[in-house]
């Protein structure tokens, strides 16, 4: 067998393709459309009553301060002396990474590609302070205990160096700390006012004030969940459900969804970047995989403007098989 | 000179007589299934809006608490399924058609653009869903927005603007696209199939 180009000229083909005055068949173009859209309501139906839908309930920091009291606490403690992710991520929620451009475990927030660093050049459109979002602007509505606005105090008054020695002795309590019931016994050390303060919030926590908290600004009604979903992100109660689920970046991430369902299958090829090295284990796998989707994307919209790609159909012909009807009885084509 | 409203009038009734329009006959090579998929996609497409509508008259929490408003978000989410099916099988159909010949490049893209919509549309509508698998897409879904500076303007963690954009911006944008490749495809007409002439270069030759 021998594959030759197709021969005739893109305008020629082109030219073929503006008029058609051959024979034509009956067509009702209305009733096609209620009858296509009546077939679809039944197999829609019919899949709704047989598979339903996914409703998982949504994880609550209540939750997952007496689920996880001790995960719960190392989380707040990262806030507080700035060492989780959100303290660290950079535009569009503040200015961090403090480490030399890197967060502490290697990643870096402020993705780029080239010379392109559009997240850091749009800045910081929606602020959060870790420390004081999730740890000292809660503690402060607490004010009926004094113990708890006494060691505010301290810790608000000591110098960078004393903070940083305190959460640093707090965290290597942490590590050896209880958690039984819901409570967590943390062992003495020189960790001064953050004992208190951490004791103080994870009591508010699990009383479900901080859900309450960290939603509340100056407006009563509330439709932001930036702050609380990044707090709970930081810890390990959404990881650990999503892990369950089969749902990490690493197992095709957010194009599925909880149970056996089908997800978002459309998104397979953004995902499928991901599972990619060394893209999906570069520190700018965002941008690139997103960067990457653009130029397809743009690409499958000029598809009649791409020499080489709009021949395709011509060069593998399956629309012999389309047309094959048509080109049996109209053998000239 | 005319009015505005009579060259409206008489450019639209050039570009799409009502025989165009909603016509009662067409070219006898449109006989293959695929065809049928592009009234499918408007099909589902008549799914998700209907139970959209219902979901949105109930807002957003009723289907967590009632037997009822749970089914039909199972209708709503399964009518995306099949929309998305329905549509990249007529996309992949009318690739191998080269379907944007003879002038329909307008056409392809407006289909195109279509696809590239609907894929917001869903994202925000799995967004909006107040369930964990929201909470899960949004948290990681907002690395990639915020990699690519959207995430400035386009906050995937606030619930409120992902609902508005899931319930009218984008849907609105579907359907106005939608109505445009609609109105392309019928004042173009179908296109015809590709000359038999441009296939006899690739025939198999028969071994001497």
């Amino acid at each position: 067998m021998r594959l030759r180009l197709p021969r005739l000229s893109n305008a020629e083909l082109n030219d073929a393709a503006r008029h058609y005055d051959g024979p034509t068949r009956p067509y009702d173009i209305v009733k096609e459309v209620c009858i296509a859209s009546a077939a679809v309501v039944l197999l829609v139906l019919a899949l709704a009553f047989v598979f339903s839908s996914p409703d998982e309930s949504p994880s609550t920091i209540a939750q997952w301060s007496r689920q996880m009291p001790a995960d719960f606490v190392t989380t707040a403690l990262s806030e507080l002396d700035g060492q989780s992710e959100t303290a660290n991520y950079g535009p569009p929620y503040n200015n961090g990474p403090t480490n030399n451009g890197t967060y502490y475990d290697g990643t870096n927030f402020q993705q780029h590609i080239w010379f392109i660093h559009i997240e850091k050049w749009l800045g910081v459109t929606h602020p959060i302070d870790a420390a004081q979002a999730y740890v000292l602007a809660p503690l402060r509505t607490i004010p009926d205990d004094p113990a708890v606005q006494s060691a505010l105090k301290a810790y608000l008054a000591a110098p960078a160096k004393e903070q940083n020695a305190w959460t640093t002795a707090y965290g290597n309590a942490l590590n050896k700390a209880a958690a039984a019931n819901g409570s967590l016994t943390v062992p003495a050390g020189a960790y001064g006012p953050v004992g208190t303060m951490m004791s103080s919030l994870l009591a508010l926590a699990q009383s479900g004030g901080l859900d309450g908290d960290l939603l509340a600004n100056k407006q009563f009604y509330q439709t932001d969940y930036t702050a609380p979903l990044l707090f709970l992100e930081d810890g390990s109660a959404l990881t650990d459900r999503a892990t369950a689920q089969h749902l990490l970046g690493t197992q095709w991430g957010m194009m599925n969804e909880t149970g056996s369902y089908p997800g978002q299958v459309w998104l397979w090829l953004y995902t499928f970047w991901y599972q990619v090295k060394p893209i999906g284990t570069s520190p700018n796998a965002d941008i690139l995989a997103g960067t990457i989707m653009g130029v397809l994307s743009l690409a499958l919209l000029l598809i009649p403007f791409i020499p080489g790609v709009r021949s395709i159909p011509r060069v593998i012909p399956i629309y012999k098989l389309i047309w094959r009807d048509y080109y049996r009885d109209h053998p000239a084509g | 000179m005319s009015s505005w409203t009579a060259r409206l009038r008489e450019t639209y009734l050039r570009n799409l007589p009502p025989e165009k329009l909603l016509p009662d006959s067409q070219p006898a090579y449109m006989e293959s299934a695929i065809y049928v998929f592009g009234a499918l996609t408007i099909g589902a497409l008549f799914t998700i809006i209907a139970s959209g509508v219902i979901l949105a008259l109930k807002g957003p929490t009723w289907w967590h608490t009632s037997d009822i408003g749970h089914f039909f978000n199972s209708v709503h989410l399964w009518a995306v399924e099949l929309f998305f099916f329905f549509m990249v099988i007529h996309l992949w159909g009318k690739f191998w058609m080269s379907a944007w010949r003879g002038g329909r490049s307008r056409v392809w893209m407006s289909g195109t653009i279509c696809f590239l919509v609907a894929i917001p549309t869903a994202f925000t509508g799995y967004l909006s869903q107040q369930n964990f698998d929201s909470q899960w897409i949004a948290t990681q879904g907002k690395d990639g927005m915020n990699a690519l500076g959207v995430g400035s303007f386009f906050n995937v963690l606030n619930f409120g603007q992902m609902y508005s954009y899931h319930v009218v911006l984008l849907p609105a944008a579907i359907m106005a696209i939608v109505g445009l490749h609609l109105l392309l495809v019928r004042r173009h007409g179908i296109v015809p199939p590709i000359p038999l002439a441009d296939l006899a270069a690739t025939v198999t030759e028969p071994k001497a």
